[in-house]
């Protein structure tokens, strides 16, 4: 089997170009980017969510940044960035920047439209019994966007995995090291190894994320049933989001 | 109690909420009640700040409003909505327990209040942990009702609070609550659009029309008897005369006739025998009224299927309306008058009736004058 030749090479499983090294250079740019996009994206979003102003700026920023060209922004920000600084930070801030455009988006809208979309009457209950702002929005609002603001982060997670295999484009490590270096070689094996590993890499992570998303929003929200059963058929029978 | 001088609310220029003056005293529950856009719901929100007057004061007990803190002062007040705005996130014994929280008790007290309240507005202790999606309409609104009361205010804003069940639920809840304030005697501001709710609950009403103004406050039964001009007369409605009927308890030396009845099971011949004009009370084992039967129609033993039930009854605690209603309800033309525990007390003719109202109307006509 050609396709599995290169995942069943044990030589493939150490060393600084091994499976190993690149998945863990694969997590860190994927962790890193939605770190920084969710610091910048779900700020924003409850804010919007919550005040209800500047409303056009999601809808616009959604929209541009979907239509961003991946390949193209990481080479044109290298060539801007290449003088301004030395070492491997040349490559990896201009993929940084790009995952963390792509990163943005899902997660704003998933944020605001969670906290815009809190039921209108229980923050209204919670404004008129003396909640503070700051109380209306941790106690109520976030609570209640949870659900809308994880989707919102698997879908840019998911976005971000995939694409972070450009960065070795720009001769930086990550999965994407299989298949650019699969492909100057004519080893398809190589190629396909890097193909199934980062399918892999997605699924695991959106499964952990779908754990953590059991394991937090209030099952007030989720509407699951109280008894264990309901639990053990939900796991059978996965997600609707 | 809860004051209003002279407040106005202006959107864009356009009064909602115009000059209004208005006392809801201490204890007492107060209903707003007008046509949508009267600016009734505007009213209320103005009590704790959820809309903020364009000019004039509210206070509560002498002191001004605009001069507390926005968050404190909410907290002095309990508040009450029409879908009840529960946390959906949140059990309902931690919805109940939010108040009592934000007026800093501590977390095994304040549940321990909850599930107490959860009782006193009827609900069993056993929702406690559930969410609100599991709970009927009528029920979240109980459980708005007990949030409310977990901090134990002495005022409360309820905003069209039992509107959004069903009218045999919406019934239950206000007897219910009726019967809550009885106990509790908060001071209460409600707002609905309903004027038989209002009638119903208010100790005082307070009728807006669109435009934002006050037309008229009095009590229920002076509004159904005197009302102010023709927008309040055309709102309280058109059978204001019977209605009125609703506050006049039943005279306690009322004179009823004793009515001989019959169980299920008796022969035409004993039913024949018990009957007055052709009509028989058919009673249970327990002497409470079941129905009507007219022996005419009897082919054999009094079986349910012979009952007339569109009779009411009219317990010797409720109101001359509920005794007219009785009389003009029977088939027998005589109206059954139960006691309290629901056993047959008597009956009276509808021709007797006459005598019996002749003295409200008069009181209602010299108030008049």
């Amino acid at each position: 089997m050609i396709l599995f030749e290169w995942l069943l090479d044990p030589a493939n499983w150490s060393g600084p170009y091994g499976a190993p090294t690149l998945i863990w250079q694969h997590v860190v740019y994927t962790l890193a980017a939605l770190l920084l996009a969710s610091a910048i994206a779900v700020p924003i979003g409850l804010y919007v969510g919550h005040t209800r102003r500047g409303e056009f700026v999601i809808a616009g920023a959604a929209n541009v940044l979907r239509a961003l060209p991946s390949l193209g922004l990481i080479v044109l920000l290298v060539i801007l960035f290449a003088p301004v600084f030395a070492s491997d930070l040349a490559f990896i801030v201009p993929s940084l920047v790009v995952l963390i455009l792509l990163a943005v988006p899902p997660i704003m809208t998933g944020t605001y439209s969670g906290v815009a979309n809190a039921n209108r009457a229980a923050v209204d209950a919670a404004r008129g019994m003396g909640f503070t702002p700051l109380q209306v929005l941790l106690r109520v609002e976030i609570p209640c966007a949870l659900p809308l603001i994880f989707s919102g982060l698997r879908g840019a997670t998911l976005q971000v995995i995939s694409t972070a295999t450009i960065a070795a484009y720009v001769s930086l490590g990550g999965l994407g090291r299989l298949i650019i270096d699969g492909r100057a070689q004519n080893d398809y094996s190589q190629m396909a190894a890097g193909a199934i590993l980062v399918a892999l890499l997605a699924l695991v992570v959106d499964l952990l994320i779908e754990f953590v998303a059991f394991a937090t929003v209030s099952r007030g929200l989720t509407r699951r049933g109280t008894n264990r059963f309901s639990t053990v058929r939900r796991l059978l029978k996965p997600n609707r989001s | 109690m809860i004051e209003f001088q002279g407040v106005t609310k202006l959107y864009d220029g356009a009064p909602a909420v115009r000059n209004l003056d208005l006392v809801a005293p201490t204890g007492k529950l107060t209903v707003l009640v007008g046509p949508s856009g009267c600016g009734k719901t505007t009213s209320l929100r103005m009590v704790n700040r959820l809309v903020t007057p364009s000019s004039g004061t509210i206070t509560l007990d002498g002191e001004p409003t605009d001069r507390m803190n926005v968050a404190q002062l909410r907290r002095r007040i309990g508040y009450v909505i029409q879908h009840a705005g529960l946390f959906p996130h949140r059990t309902v014994a931690q919805n109940v327990a939010t108040t009592a929280r934000l007026a800093g008790i501590d977390r095994k007290t304040a549940r321990r209040k909850s599930l107490d309240l959860l009782e006193q507005v009827g609900l069993s202790a056993s929702l406690a942990e559930r969410y609100p999606w599991q709970l009927s309409g009528g029920q979240q609104q109980r459980v708005g009702v007990a949030r409310a009361l977990a901090s134990d205010p002495k005022f409360m804003l309820m905003d069209e609070p039992f509107s959004a069940v069903d009218p045999i639920v919406r019934g239950q809840l206000q007897d219910e609550f009726l019967r809550l304030q009885r106990e509790i005697g908060k001071t209460i501001i409600m707002v609905t659009h309903d004027i038989d709710e209002a009638l119903k609950l208010g100790d005082q009403v307070a009728v807006m029309r669109e435009g934002g103004e006050l037309a008229q406050v009095a009590t229920p039964r002076e509004l159904l008897v005197r009302p102010a001009d023709g927008f309040v007369a055309d709102f309280v409605g058109r059978d204001r005369g019977y209605r009125h009927l609703g506050f006049a308890p039943i005279d306690n030396g009322l004179k009823l006739a004793s009515e001989p009845v019959v169980q299920l099971g008796a022969s035409p011949a004993e039913a024949a025998e018990a009957a007055i004009d052709g009509w028989v009370l058919v009673c249970d084992a327990a002497h409470r009224p079941l129905g009507w039967t007219d022996i005419a129609r009897l082919r054999g033993p009094v079986r349910e299927d012979d009952l007339n039930l569109s009779s009411t009854l009219a317990p010797m605690d409720g109101s001359m309306r509920e005794l007219l209603d009785a009389a003009l309800s029977s088939p027998s033309g005589r109206g059954v008058v139960t006691n309290t525990d629901g056993t047959l007390r008597g009956t009276i003719a509808l021709g007797d009736l006459g005598g019996i109202l002749a003295p409200l109307h008069r009181t209602g006509a010299e108030r008049h004058s």
